[in-house]
């Protein structure tokens, strides 16, 4: 059942405690300010010597093709991989306290101040420069993929039916999902 | 009215949960349809407003959906739309956790991937887009999505200053009476 006695990943922790989970994902979730996606891999290989670069690689492409966050799936499956059910909802819950605290902190501010103008302006200008911080992450990723021509229409047909036509994300996805594999499928064996 | 209100949350951010490929900057679109124009609870102010909040906070940004519940339906709604939108997704994930050590390096796993990330990238596209529209009422924002947009794909910067300086412009612009 639990893989954490496996002596052929030696260059990982063999054991980590429920305690050392939350403290590591709490970290995580602290630091995540602005992405916590590089501070994932620190804690979890660099500095805690949890998994190795491999392991959390593998670990990383499965949660990417997964749905929900990467780093929640990292969170799932990495407590899961040391203490069971109860490792993944401590590592989980480790990584969201933090932050839905200081969202809410936030929030709570934002209710009592965010009728003033001054507010508004400050925060309107902070959500003009998020919508902003997430065209350019998109296009960092997309220059990073160094997509095919096949990728790259893909990539298109989803902001084309999801950004301008504005169609329900569960129609676009069941329907560009099967496209995409025979397309890549297709491309691969060219 | 209020627990039909949170039924209504419950399953909504539960569809989403399954289809957020690329987590939730995938689903900002579907976010905004929803919320804004389907069930009309918020205005297209208010929801940038929460997306912002999101961002500029520390964690995964999927945490706009529990600002949304808060907003909605206060300590229930947090509740509800946080358990709604997470649980579905990390079922999943954990069944295949179990079965992860006969996944590893299967090839049909890296086609997969190979197909879903340019989704997940395009939707993500679409996200900046939706929220672009729903926030820029001026040349000023305009401005500063671009800004921000050509510092993130240029600079290898925290992307929290960006945040921080879109507040200092609007800050800026309010006493300039821009």
């Amino acid at each position: 059942m639990n893989d954490s006695i496996d002596i052929s990943k030696t260059a990982s922790a063999g054991y980590v405690s429920l305690g050392e989970l939350f403290k590591g994902f709490l970290k995580m979730g602290l630091c995540g300010f602005g992405g916590v996606a590089a501070w994932a891999h620190r804690i979890v290989v660099e500095e805690r010597r949890w998994l190795n670069d491999k392991e959390y690689a593998d670990i990383l492409s499965l949660g990417s093709v997964l749905p929900g966050p990467n780093i929640v799936n990292v969170s799932v499956m990495v407590g899961d991989r040391f203490q069971g059910p109860i490792g993944s909802i401590v590592a989980l819950g480790g990584l969201m306290a933090a932050p839905l605290a200081i969202l809410l902190a936030m929030a709570t501010l934002y209710d009592l101040y965010g009728n003033l103008p001054l507010v508004q302006a400050a925060i309107d200008g902070v959500a003009a420069a998020a919508a902003g911080l997430v065209i350019g992450t998109a296009l960092k990723m997309g220059r990073r993929l160094r997509p095919t021509r096949v990728a790259i229409f893909i990539g298109c047909l989803a902001f084309l039916g999801a950004g301008i036509l504005q169609w329900p994300l569960v129609w676009v996805v069941i329907g560009l999902a099967p496209v995409s594999l025979m397309l890549t499928v297709w491309e691969s064996r060219r | 009215m209020n627990s039909s209100l949170l039924g209504q949350l419950a399953v909504t951010f539960a569809a989403l949960s399954l289809v957020a490929i690329g987590g939730a900057n995938a689903v900002v679109p579907e976010l905004h349809r929803q919320v804004v124009t389907v069930q009309g609870w918020m205005t297209d102010g208010t929801f940038a407003h929460l997306f912002a909040i999101a961002q500029a906070a520390p964690g995964p940004n999927v945490l706009v959906v529990s600002l949304i519940g808060w907003h909605l339906a206060g300590w229930s709604g947090l509740a509800v739309a946080t358990i709604a939108m997470c649980l579905p997704s990390c079922l999943l994930t954990f069944t295949f956790s179990r079965i992860r050590a006969r996944l590893v390096g299967a090839t049909w796993l890296k086609v997969l991937q190979a197909a879903l990330v340019p989704i997940a990238i395009g939707l993500m596209a679409a996200s900046g887009l939706v929220m672009a529209r729903a926030t820029d009422s001026n040349l000023l924002h305009v401005a500063l999505t671009a800004g921000t947009a050509a510092m993130v794909y240029f600079t290898r910067r925290n992307p929290i200053w960006a945040l921080a300086i879109g507040a200092v412009c609007g800050i800026a612009a309010y006493y300039l009476g821009l």
